[in-house]
């Protein structure tokens, strides 16, 4: 490709190592290296060099690692490494809120004021990082390269309380995630990275097996807590691998046979039955198929993912080998959010030791198929948490969804059937194995099988994160969490996260089922339940749900780009003194495009929570 | 063996749009199948010899079995598909697409088929209050992604109004009339120039069409070609030229003829259609349908037509 | 090839087809809108090799970039037949059935091993094998080549070393495969097709030979055509030098600045008798034209049609009022005519029109009669032959090399062994770097036509040069050095290109006000062809040393 590069400072020493440490040193003098003498007569470009696309993002992320941010420079040469055109290179850059792509402090500290954290004093935190760093943006003295804080949409630390992410340039740890957080906490890590200890252990809880049925149960967290996240051994002494081994004996079908019997719902947000999109890619004619996990959790007062993957890695990595081995694929990619740095060292050190002890690699566990997994990092974008927009994040792309049909089962990541779950749905996938399909399609309702981990967070005594066989009541899972905090009474539950819907105190005997949130108008979402007292301030709320669609809108499609920003305004003018009455109209409208004729989930959604509260009259003057 | 040509035959499928049947070829869109009933459906980012990234959503429809509009566009008409164009989620979407995009930016040299539009689905952009005042030059390009200033009365509309950027003598870019439609990138891009000077940057309300970190035209990769001004539906990139003869209200289309012939430069034979005023090229463009060049130059055919009319020699 | 003298593809195939090879042809920039067409085929999965000394801006989009030395093309073709043949990949049907001279071929072929091309071309033995091997194994491959191929002194035999290429492998005469000329100007291809070649009438109807054609032409015209073929433009200089050619009559040429040595051009036409210039501009050579016609531009003030490079008859329309006293090229002729004594207006007492004339050649031209104004219309251009009403045109030429009848199948198509020659202007100690010539996107040929537009694209003449090269002569960007030939010198900026190798230089033409580069070429022709080596000149490159 003709590739036109201009950047007058060319990339340091520094960013050069970065981008090659990812990628290898250059070979020749036509990408980015010394001039050798078969140059002269002989270059390679074309597909080749065009096919390295995929790595972009990859290489992005070193660089600002390095440096702190994204310069021209830099850019170039990446571009140069990977034959892509700057253009779209900073097209990719400026779209993942994780880069920077002007000169920027050393350290930057992002503080969480989403929904979960408003609700446990953000906007106090922020007033606190404002005395001790200056206003947000502005950079405050710092190790002589600075540092400067911002907002951040959810860290997906919501049973903590608060939560700030930093990012730091050249330093290492590049990121670490603190909560709860508070101004002298950040600055004690940014001083001195060791003071802040290993994070605290979340609160779980999960019944004892056969605690509430007949027949055996699935257990998503017996792992967690009980088993070392850096050990293999630990993992497999708790029964790892067994799973693995069960499906080959099953075969492929056998193993597809197991998931469509147990019918498995998604636990993303979409609750798509898993068994479909698995046959679809299974059977398709086309090579190579791939298989996906989708770990960019990232939906406002979801931190189950997070959990799983900190605290039992080898299970992700145990199930997403199944899974690939049930589609007919070799190569499997875990998408992970940017801002789960421990997670995404714990998988990486479990893809390493499994693939040292043949649990991933040419001939997996003497089972004679090959599999293996790479961690691709996200890098700030809550719209990468669609299947569609993490395909396209996957191949160095912006994160923008793509129109359905196709769907990724038939040409999904490279052009090539591909299977993306998400990382409960996969954990699922080993109990399914462990009990049995049948077995456990029998659990849970009707329509609604297994069990379903509920991230309790917001005025509720112990948040945390809690597994339920479908239902459970809303009741029943915040008594199991202690209940509404300090005794104060229940003005609504968000359910689902900022894409969900509001219920209030009447809908506490709802059984939390997927047939029975629909019936209601609710959804269950990615397991959020946001426990709200009457001390809430509903309306600031809303306006924060409005400020987080605005800002995570990829911005290709009118109705989510400019709806977003219109139900902002609306929003605005409403906590200004305009009665909701005067704008109700409008929001109908409103609504109505963004949910009709968006392209994804995300401008389809991005109504739903307001609606829901305007519905429940929870905004004043807008009792229906 | 007879080395004949043959294109592998078409099936046909019959749709159901608006109660009537309409037979189309295997593969058509439904767009395709509106038009061919002589079905008005409005469009923004679609051009015939671009890949439809059905972004704008104005050509929606409503398939029954389909929890959403779908965009017709891209979506390929299927035997038995029951498809309504005028339905109230229809008209409603439709409608509000043309407000939010008028409201928003500046609609006002975009062809009379969408002024038409704006009135009959009943646009008002005046519904969001008064549009905010122009953004500083450089300030959209300077936004970082999940960053915005919040709202605070909501008492003005945000819009993409911002300076017009004319940083060469080939083309002036007016970002204030910028939808978005993609079609530009896609022009510079894989659908014809593969020259990739420009691309979406930035992210949702802010997102737009910049080079690599908003470097001037001249410091980017662009060849001039003007396949972006060739398929910008609403001038926000328009020929210098033209912006000059606008500026100077001599622009006057009304008083121009298009001529069809070929491009005097190398041997492909590209077909330009000339655009004179007052015998005077004004603009050059391709018409979509040329097999040799589907509506596409390089900057001799859109841009050398100079010598005929500036003769350096001449008395 | 093979009778017809035109590309034997359309555009759209390269979009279709698995290998494209670019053969001295840059057409990312010298044919824009082919290359998008190329740039379809690389995004339908296409592999594309590029031949060329530099690693030009369509080279860096080949999956291959082949930088031979300047000149080398033969044996770089012939390594590739010998290898193809060696490895047992030749079309054994297709040779048999379709052409002859074989053997003659395989023979000329055999001393072109893979080592001896790595050693002439610069090319690495096994990069020339893998294409051998991926040009023979495709289904569908096309070579296209532009001047790269053609301005040379062996013009022909490069052209024809590419054609035994195609014979060996069975690429061509196939929906996807061919061998595609990409012309350098929007009429060149119909140039050819009208006859305004010295030894073809309208139509490539051969003027000694094809005595039925002749017959045809003599009684539309009622008068005897000259028995013999004419002289070519290299020919013509040679005639003029020789004091046999005395009188010029130039439409639409500006010989003055695009021929090569330009020293000797000027000498030539100044000694010219009497020199009668038809131009749109007051051109070079028009400025020392005894007579001056002011003459229209073709594409936009007059009518008529062109034929590019798919071999596509298109029409061209008037959209402007020529200025001043300039006519219409026809109306001229026909005002030159009647001078002469033959007064070609109608009973009307009008002159013919475009169309008129056009009509006449579809009845004199087999290949072009179907195409009348109305149906060029229609269908918006037609490809050649177009033999009667109604019918489509043709996609691609030769189909019937594959027809099982012998009879529809016709004469076999021949091997033409040729051999490697190097460039006449040999290179020694003291002109010791390969000057080659080329374009860029934004200009055209001598500028003419260019300098009429602004565009932020253009930038000064330079000499390009490697960096190994500057930095031996101790020369920086910007700089203006002295280059000199055997033929002359001239001064140009420096600019220090990493595209270029050690031992290569790059001009244009398009900038003969800043830097006369045709006083630097050499103006030695191909006898078959008649063009000049503008791609191969010896050249010096050299501080100019400041008085200080």
């Amino acid at each position: 490709m003709d590739l036109k590069l201009s950047a007058e400072q060319k990339a340091t020493a520094a960013e050069k190592a970065a981008v090659d440490k990812v990628i290898g040193p250059s070979e020749t003098g036509w990408d980015g290296g010394e001039r050798q003498a078969r140059d002269a007569h002989v270059a390679f470009g074309g597909h080749a060099a065009r096919s390295r696309r995929h790595l972009l993002i990859g290489v992005l992320h070193a660089i600002q690692e390095a440096a702190g941010w994204i310069s021209p420079g830099a850019l170039d040469y990446a571009c140069e490494r990977l034959t892509v055109p700057p253009a779209e290179a900073y097209g990719v850059a400026s779209f993942y809120a994780l880069f920077r792509t002007a000169p920027s402090p050393g350290a930057v500290v992002h503080v969480c004021d989403d929904i979960a954290c408003q609700v446990n004093g953000a906007e106090d935190l922020c007033e606190r990082m404002k005395r001790r760093f200056g206003d947000a943006g502005t950079e405050a003295a710092f190790d002589g390269s600075g540092v400067t804080w911002q907002r951040s949409p959810c860290l997906g630390q919501c049973d903590r309380g608060s939560a700030a992410l930093i990012q730091r340039a050249g330093g290492q740890p590049a990121r670490v995630q603190i909560a709860p957080a508070d101004p002298e906490k950040i600055w004690s890590y940014l001083t001195d990275p060791q003071s802040q200890g290993t994070p605290a252990e979340p609160t779980i809880r999960s019944e004892e097996e056969g605690a509430d049925g007949p027949g055996p149960a699935p257990r998503l967290l017996t792992r967690v807590g009980a088993v070392d996240p850096e050990s293999l051994g630990s993992y497999r002494a708790a029964g790892g691998y067994q799973m693995l081994r069960r499906a080959a004996g099953l075969g492929r079908h056998g193993t597809l046979r197991e998931v469509k019997e147990a019918k498995l719902l998604g636990r993303g947000g979409a609750a798509f039955p898993t068994h479909i999109k698995w046959d679809a890619v299974a059977s398709n004619p086309v090579r190579p198929h791939y298989v996906v996990c989708n770990a960019d959790e990232s939906e406002p007062g979801t931190f189950k993912d997070r959990v799983l993957m900190e605290r039992d890695p080898y299970a992700l990595v145990e199930a997403l080998t199944i899974m690939g081995y049930a589609c007919g694929a070799e190569q499997g990619y875990i998408y992970i959010r940017g801002e789960y740095p421990l997670a995404e060292s714990r998988l990486a050190h479990a893809i390493e030791t499994a693939r040292a002890q043949g649990f991933l690699g040419g001939d997996v566990m003497g089972e004679g198929f090959a599999f293996d997994i790479e961690i691709r990092r996200g890098a700030g974008a809550y719209i990468a948490g669609e299947e569609t927009a993490l395909i396209n994040s996957l191949e160095g792309r912006r994160a923008e969804p793509r129109n359905k049909p196709p769907f990724p089962a038939q040409n999904g990541l490279f052009g090539k059937p591909t299977a993306v779950n998400n990382v409960e749905t996969l954990l699922s996938l080993l109990e399914i194995l462990r009990i049995g399909g049948p077995a456990y399609e029998a659990t849970g309702t009707e329509n609604s099988s297994g069990s379903r981990l509920w991230c309790l967070s917001g005025c509720v005594s112990s948040p945390g994160l809690y597994e339920y066989e479908f239902g459970a009541t809303l009741r029943e899972v915040i008594d199991g969490a202690g209940g509404v905090r300090d005794g104060r009474s229940l003005q609504a539950v968000l359910l689902g996260g900022a894409a969900g819907a509001f219920v209030g105190p009447d809908s506490l005997d709802l059984p939390l089922t997927f047939e029975d949130a629909r019936a209601a108008g609710a959804t269950l979402g990615s397991g959020v339940v946001l426990v709200l007292d009457d001390t809430v301030d509903l309306a600031s709320l809303l306006r924060r749900i409005t400020q987080f669609f605005r800002d995570e809108s990829c911005g290709q499609c009118v109705p989510c780009r400019v709806g977003t920003v219109r139900q902002e305004e609306l929003f605005a003018r409403v906590a200004s003194g305009t009665p909701f009455s005067a704008e109700r109209d409008l929001f109908a409208d409103i609504a109505s495009v963004t949910r009709d004729a968006s392209i994804c989930g995300l401008g389809q959604t991005a109504v739903s929570a307001v609606d829901s509260a305007v519905k429940l009259g929870l905004i004043p003057g807008a009792s229906s | 063996m007879t080395a004949v040509f043959l294109e592998t035959p078409k099936r046909l499928v019959d749709v159901e749009i608006d109660g009537r049947t309409v037979r189309v070829p295997e593969g058509a869109t439904l767009l395709e199948a509106c038009r061919s009933a002589g079905i008005d459906t409005p469009t923004l980012c679609y051009l015939e010899n671009l890949t439809p990234v059905n972004v704008c959503r104005v050509c929606v429809v409503e398939v029954e079995g389909s929890r959403t509009l779908v965009p017709s566009c891209s979506r390929a008409a299927e035997t038995g598909m029951k498809v309504h164009t005028d339905s109230e989620r229809v008209r409603t979407s439709r409608k509000m697409v043309l407000e939010f995009l008028s409201s928003s930016a500046d609609l006002s040299l975009a062809s009379a088929d969408v002024q038409r539009w704006i009135a009959e689905y009943g646009a008002d952009p005046s519904r969001y209050g008064d549009p905010e005042p122009p953004h500083a030059a450089g300030a959209r390009d300077a936004t970082r992604p999940g960053e915005h200033e919040a709202a605070t009365d909501g008492a003005e509309a945000a819009t993409v109004h911002q300076p017009v950027k004319y940083d060469n003598d080939s083309y002036v870019r007016d970002y204030s009339r910028c939808i978005l439609c993609y079609k530009c990138v896609e022009a510079c891009g894989e659908d014809a120039q593969n020259t990739f000077a420009i691309a979406l940057a930035g992210r949702g309300f802010d997102a737009r069409i910049s080079t690599e970190f908003d470097v001037t035209l001249p410091d980017s990769a662009c060849v001039y070609c003007g396949n972006c001004i060739g398929v910008c539906p609403t001038d926000a990139l328009m020929p210098a030229s033209e912006y000059h003869m606008r500026q100077e209200g001599t622009w006057d289309e009304s008083q121009q003829t298009v001529t069809s012939t070929v491009c005097p430069y190398c041997g492909v034979g590209c077909n330009v259609d000339l655009h004179v005023q007052d015998n005077t090229i004004v603009k050059v463009t391709s018409p979509l349908e040329s097999e040799v060049t589907h509506g596409h130059l390089c900057v001799k055919g859109r841009f050398g037509y100079e010598f005929v009319q500036n003769r350096p020699d001449e008395q | 090839m093979f009778g017809a003298g035109g590309g034997t593809s359309s555009y759209r195939e390269a979009e279709e087809a698995d290998l494209l090879v670019l053969w001295g042809s840059n057409a990312r920039e010298a044919h824009p809108i082919f290359f998008h067409h190329v740039l379809k085929g690389l995004k339908n999965g296409a592999r594309m090799y590029a031949v060329d000394p530099r690693r030009t801006s369509s080279a860096q989009w080949a999956d291959t970039w082949l930088g031979i030395h300047v000149g080398s093309d033969i044996c770089l073709a012939n390594a590739i037949g010998n290898e193809i043949i060696n490895a047992g990949l030749v079309n054994e049907e297709f040779i048999k059935r379709a052409t002859e001279n074989f053997e003659a071929y395989r023979t000329a072929v055999a001393p072109y091993t893979l080592e001896r091309a790595e050693r002439e071309t610069g090319v690495p033995r096994d990069v020339i094998r893998q294409l051998a091997h991926d040009y023979a194994r495709a289904d569908r491959a096309q070579i296209c080549w532009t001047l790269g191929i053609t301005e040379h002194h062996n013009a022909a035999d490069n052209v024809l070393a590419l054609i035994n290429l195609s014979l060996l492998t069975g690429h061509v005469g196939r929906y996807g495969s061919g061998l595609v000329p990409l012309r350098g100007q929007n009429n060149v291809q119909g140039g050819g097709d009208m006859g305004a070649i010295p030894n073809k009438l309208t139509g490539f109807q051969d003027v000694e030979t094809d005595m039925a054609a002749r017959a045809r032409f003599e009684a539309a015209y009622d008068m005897k055509l000259p028995p013999k073929k004419g002289l070519h433009l290299s020919q013509m200089f040679e005639a003029m030098e020789e004091g046999e050619l005395t009188t010029a009559y130039i439409i639409g040429e500006n010989p003055m600045r695009s021929e090569a040595d330009t020293a000797r051009t000027r000498k030539n036409l100044e000694n010219l008798e009497h020199l009668v210039v038809q131009d749109i501009f007051l051109t070079d050579t028009a400025k020392a034209a005894d007579v001056v016609l002011p003459g229209t531009a073709a594409w936009c003030e007059a009518e008529g049609t062109v034929t590019n490079s798919e071999r596509r008859v298109q029409r061209t329309r008037k959209a402007l009022e020529p200025p001043g006293q300039a006519r219409d090229d026809i109306e001229i002729i026909a005002e030159l005519a009647k001078r002469l004594g033959t007064d070609w207006a109608g009973a009307d007492g009008k002159q013919p029109s475009a169309e008129d004339l056009w009509n006449e050649l579809r009845t004199l031209s087999p290949m072009h009669t179907g195409m009348s104004y109305a149906a060029l219309e229609e269908k918006g251009g037609i490809q050649w032959p177009c033999p009667e009403d109604g019918h489509p045109g043709t996609l691609f030429l030769h189909a019937r090399l594959w027809e099982t009848d012998p009879a529809k199948r016709g004469n076999p198509a021949p091997f033409v062994p040729v051999e490697q020659e190097d460039p006449l202007d040999e290179l020694s100690p003291e002109f010791p770097l390969r000057l080659t010539t080329g374009r860029r996107l934004e200009s055209y040929n001598t500028g003419a036509q260019t300098g009429g537009y602004t565009t932020p694209l253009r930038h000064k003449e330079t000499i390009n040069l490697s960096p190994e090269d500057a930095t031996r002569l101790g020369v920086l960007e910007d700089e203006v050095v002295r280059i000199a030939s055997r033929r002359g010198e001239v001064t140009a900026p420096v600019h220090i290109d990493r595209v270029m190798r050690e031992g290569l230089a790059f001009m244009t033409l398009h900038f003969p006000e800043e830097v006369e580069t045709n006083i630097l070429t050499l103006d030695t022709w191909d006898p078959k062809s008649g063009t000049s080596e503008f791609k191969a000149t010896a050249i010096q490159v050299s501080k100019i040393e400041t008085v200080s």
